[in-house]
């Protein structure tokens, strides 16, 4: 895939949204295609994070082991949603496993080259921090109405 | 509606039932005579001989007006006896009551349905008048989050909606079993700019209070104006036709301005909590 096609797919994805040309730029020449199949790992807790990837197509599951209670499910991500942030906040390793819950097509982002840009640049690292943090922010709220349950009680809807 | 029906219940007999989910039925009634044809997010008061009344929402299709439908979950004494009903029983009935889904004002434009649970039910009827007119709207995207896997209440309809090619649905659960591969995650998470324009859309949502306060907030800070988002509220009622008092809301009787009201009618109640 050409990285004009990538920097497209990247100006298309929601999260980065609010990233200048150049940005995308540097994003792109980080980037190539890469498919996962049914069940594969995209990553595996404590494992290095030196990737992120973006979902052109398909759906992944963020997992992780409870024992006596086996592969827990937290939030599955689809289509034009972005997986990973673990590369740009230390320890640099991913917190959960991230399992393709059918065929599923990314762009694989080298999280490490990009990190290591951010920190020669701090002004790329002030907005890819910002852009990221806004994932994050969302994915706090989602977790914590998860965690509300609204609907289990007796009001609930 | 007649007067006469309006603080009586007129007896009427359970003509089928269907079991949902684990706590929850549909039953279809024969409308009251002379009741009038019902809009949808209109409710009813069902009135279960010895136990009480309560307010459920009609969820049918508005068009097959010859029955009257109403899916309810079982929370407390009258609620649970509905959903045990059986059919040739009688309960009392009287409505249709309230306010509507302003449909008319989603002509032409994209529309985003959120529900949440049973919360569904009272959408129903509004998305049936969607499917059957795709064509007088924009895009049409019905999102749903429900518990477990277990409680995603209309599955059937949901996947015949799904297949039908005007509509977007997507369905989500808080939490799911190894073999559940859909989407997991809160009915927020499913809300994308890439399926309307937030300049443009009308949206309508049914849910847990706290599932449509976070909806909104997230749909506000999209662009989406709050003249364009309808809520359906919910509070305890009595006599339903504005008599009572009992279902006041800030300055609103919910049974007679409600229960659906723009958000921008109720955006400074929604915050507080409730005394
Ligand atoms: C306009 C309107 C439409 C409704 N539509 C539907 C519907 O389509 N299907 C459906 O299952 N339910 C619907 N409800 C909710 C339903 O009316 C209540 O669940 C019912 O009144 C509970 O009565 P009960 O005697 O079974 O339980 P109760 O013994 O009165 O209460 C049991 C528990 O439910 C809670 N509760 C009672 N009423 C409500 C309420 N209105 N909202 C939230 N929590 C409540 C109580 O706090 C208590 O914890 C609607 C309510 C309104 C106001
Ligand atoms: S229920 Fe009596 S005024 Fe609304």
């Amino acid at each position: 895939m050409k990285y004009h096609e990538i920097k497209d797919l990247l100006r298309q994805c929601h999260g980065f949204a609010t990233l200048c040309e150049e940005d995308l730029d540097l994003m792109a020449k980080c980037g190539v295609n890469a498919v996962f199949r049914e069940g594969q790992l995209l990553a595996q807790e404590g494992h290095p994070a030196d990737l992120f990837y973006l979902i052109r197509n398909g759906k992944v599951a963020i997992e992780t082991h409870v024992p006596h209670r086996g592969t827990v499910t937290l939030q599955s991500l689809g289509t034009g949603e972005v997986v990973g942030w673990s590369w740009l906040f230390p320890p640099y390793l991913w917190m959960f496993d991230v399992r393709a819950l059918e065929d599923t097509r990314v762009i694989s982002l080298d999280g490490k080259c990009l990190r290591e840009k951010c920190e020669a640049n701090h002004s790329l690292g002030f907005r890819l921090m910002k852009t990221f943090m806004g994932t994050l922010v969302a994915r706090v709220h989602d977790a914590r109405l998860q965690v509300l349950d609204v609907y289990h009680s007796p009001q609930g809807g | 509606m007649s007067n006469g029906h309006v603080l009586t219940p007129v007896a009427t007999e359970v003509l089928s039932v269907r079991h949902e989910l684990r706590d929850t039925a549909t039953l279809s009634l024969l409308p009251p005579p002379g009741g009038a044809p019902f809009a949808p997010g209109q409710f009813s008061m069902l009135y279960v001989m010895g136990l009480g009344e309560i307010p459920i929402s009609l969820s049918g299709d508005p068009a097959e007006s010859g029955l009257w439908i109403h899916t309810i979950r079982g929370v407390g004494n009258v609620s649970q006896a509905l959903v045990r009903a059986i059919p040739g029983d009688r309960i009392g009935v009287r409505g249709p009551f309230g306010s509507a889904w302003p449909l008319d004002r989603a002509r032409g434009r994209d529309v985003l349905v959120v529900a949440g649970g049973i919360g569904l039910a009272p959408l129903r009827p509004l998305i049936y008048r969607l499917a059957a007119e795709p064509e007088a709207y924009g895009r049409i995207t019905v999102l749903y989050g429900a518990r477990t896997p277990e409680d995603i209440l209309y599955f059937h309809q949901l996947q015949a909606w799904k297949e039908s090619a005007r509509f977007h649905v997507r369905v989500t659960v808080d939490s799911g079993a190894d073999d559940w591969s859909g989407n997991l995650g809160p009915v927020t998470h499913l809300i994308s700019p890439v399926d309307f324009d937030p300049a443009s859309v009308v949206v309508f949502t049914c849910g847990p209070e706290i599932m449509m306060r976070f909806v909104i907030r997230l749909l506000l800070g999209l662009g989406v104006a709050g003249e364009r988002i309808f809520l359906s509220m919910e509070r305890n009622m009595k006599c339903a036709v504005g008599f009572c008092g009992h279902c006041q809301y800030g300055p609103h009787f919910v049974c007679k301005e409600g229960p659906v009201f723009g958000y921008d009618q109720v955006a400074h109640l929604l915050a507080e909590k409730e005394r």
